[in-house]
């Protein structure tokens, strides 16, 4: 599919490139395409690509000089927008223990649902999410594929500490807290696995575009998995998916 | 291998260099010197390689007691200091001995004050920089008692005895920016606001943002979570400009209404609470 894009000089290094404001795999995995396009071609000019739901900002080493003639070369280096060949991306099995001892918010969230805790647990873990982006705080995943009967808005006033695995819920959006942080989403269980690792390159193990599915585990296994991510004996399990085009 | 010593730790002081670069696809902030301007001036005043590692601090520098000699300099907010009891003078590097205590005290204008040493401090590198930044480094902050290494002194050549710096004397100082993603979305009278009013930097300043204390009431659409940089000026539906600093998260939801230059972040991040600055538009 071919999108009308929008190209804007965002700073004196970098150029900002917009797609239709939606939240839409569709749009993601085209963004996703030029996002590397970018970064093999033009890994010599860039410092970094930034992404969110629908845009790219590319933050170039140099002031950028005409920003018409940059704008053409992006261009150019789109024009090939039906990706041909084939891209693997992977979805993860993430460990969730929905219980209120690890998870404050849970009752209250169900309560407010009207819904039974089981039945939050199931529209929760039956899902496959995207990986949008991650923001906001390092290693913050902002998935996409919440069930609508879960949406809820924020707290008015922000919990002063989430914990760090929290998995939480707010307004339509959905996510674990890599850190401890303060926050107006409604942590409704608890992951032990550890998103965000700063001494490791790649210190988040999810990237952009894979999937996510939530798994719902005990108490005791949520120990058990907890053990060995501390000493770093735990590897987050996946599924390599193709996606031929 | 030499070490220094926090005998008081002074305001919000850290390690910073040039920044973290090339994560912030995991939402991992740049970080780096608030005023990029100073910290580049003690480093080449050192003959340092351009991303040595330097002390930040803010508004009160902190005591430093040298366990090995090597060569310092002191860069940004204007501060009276002292080693062991003689002055030193701003942007002029000097020899420090084993057992030198150097007393910096409290910024007479300016908010960042910068201690560069010869070869830089060595903290660790955490994904490529040394700037601190919670949680992607261990702490934060420098606190009393900290110790951080550095190589001892070699010879050194310096390339300048000492630069003369143009401070911000004016009553109203100036903001280079440039329209910012959504600036379009604003009506005439709110675009008008940009061009011709004065505007103050409120209390609320720290290494991620700085809101300034005029509001401008608005009905602008909430936005999709976009990417956003240093320098980038947001309006929140509250009516706040908030401009995002180092320290600022990568993506955002508010529009992004004007964004700074690169100089002119240098030159905000200086500015204390209940400066006024007029913006001007490219």
């Amino acid at each position: 599919m071919v999108y009308e894009l929008n190209y804007k000089r965002y700073s004196e290094k970098a150029i900002l490139i917009e797609w239709p404001s939606k939240i839409d795999e569709n749009i993601l995995d085209n963004l996703v395409f030029c996002k590397n396009q970018v970064e093999i071609h033009f890994y010599e000019v860039i410092v970094e690509v930034i992404s969110s739901y629908n845009s790219l900002l590319i933050y170039y080493r140099f002031t950028i000089e005409d920003f018409y003639s940059e704008v053409f070369r992006l261009k150019s280096l789109f024009s090939d927008g039906s990706e041909t060949g084939s891209r693997k991306t992977k979805l993860w099995k993430i460990p969730v223990c929905y219980s209120s001892a690890l998870a404050p918010d849970l009752e209250q969230f169900a309560e407010m649902k009207s819904l039974s805790v089981d039945e939050v647990v199931r529209l929760h873990t039956t899902p496959i999410y995207k990986v949008y982006f991650i923001g906001f705080l390092p290693g913050f995943l902002y998935l996409g594929g919440l069930n609508e009967v879960l949406f809820h808005p924020r707290k008015k006033t922000p919990s002063p500490k989430i914990e760090k695995g929290s998995v939480a819920i707010g307004g339509n959006q959905t996510g674990v807290y890599p850190v401890d942080s303060p926050g107006g989403w409604y942590a409704i269980g608890k992951s032990p696995l550890s998103f965000f690792n700063a001494s490791v390159e790649e210190c988040c193990f999810v990237s952009l575009g894979d999937r996510i599915q939530f798994i719902s585990i005990s108490e005791k296994e949520y120990n058990d998995i907890r053990t060995l991510v501390n000493e770093n004996l735990y590897t987050p399990t996946f599924k390599l998916e193709s996606w031929e085009k | 291998m030499g070490e220094v010593k926090l005998l008081t730790s002074g305001f919000r002081t850290s390690i910073q260099d040039q920044g973290r670069f090339g994560f912030a696809k995991f939402g991992v902030p740049r970080s780096g010197a608030m005023d990029l301007d100073s910290y580049n001036r003690a480093n080449l005043l050192l003959g340092n390689d351009e991303n040595s590692a330097c002390i930040e601090f803010a508004f009160q520098g902190p005591v430093l007691q040298f366990f090995e000699e090597s060569v310092v300099v002191l860069t940004g907010a204007n501060v009276i200091a002292f080693l062991n009891g003689d002055e030193v003078e701003m942007c002029s590097p000097f020899k420090v001995n084993v057992n030198d205590v150097l007393k910096i005290g409290m910024c007479k204008n300016g908010v960042y004050g910068y201690v560069g040493i010869m070869k830089g401090f060595l903290t660790p590198l955490v994904l490529g920089s040394r700037s601190f930044y919670s949680p992607v480094t261990d702490t934060s902050l420098l606190k009393s008692g900290s110790k951080i290494s550095y190589k001892k002194k070699e010879v050194f050549t310096p390339k300048f005895s000492s630069i003369s710096v143009s401070k911000l004397h004016e009553k109203l100082i100036k903001i280079e920016v440039l329209k910012g993603t959504e600036f379009e979305l604003l009506s005439r009278s709110q675009k008008e606001v940009f061009y011709t009013s004065n505007f103050t930097i409120s209390n609320t300043l720290n290494r991620m943002a700085i809101r300034l204390v005029e509001k401008l009431e608005n009905q602008l659409p909430s936005m999709l979570t976009s990417p956003v940089l240093p320098g980038t000026i947001q309006l929140t539906p509250a009516g706040d400009l908030v401009i995002l600093m180092r320290d600022a998260q990568t993506t955002g939801g508010y529009p992004r209404i004007l964004q700074l230059t690169e100089s002119s972040i240098n030159k905000i991040a200086q500015l204390r609470m209940g400066k006024q600055l007029k913006f001007i538009l490219s």
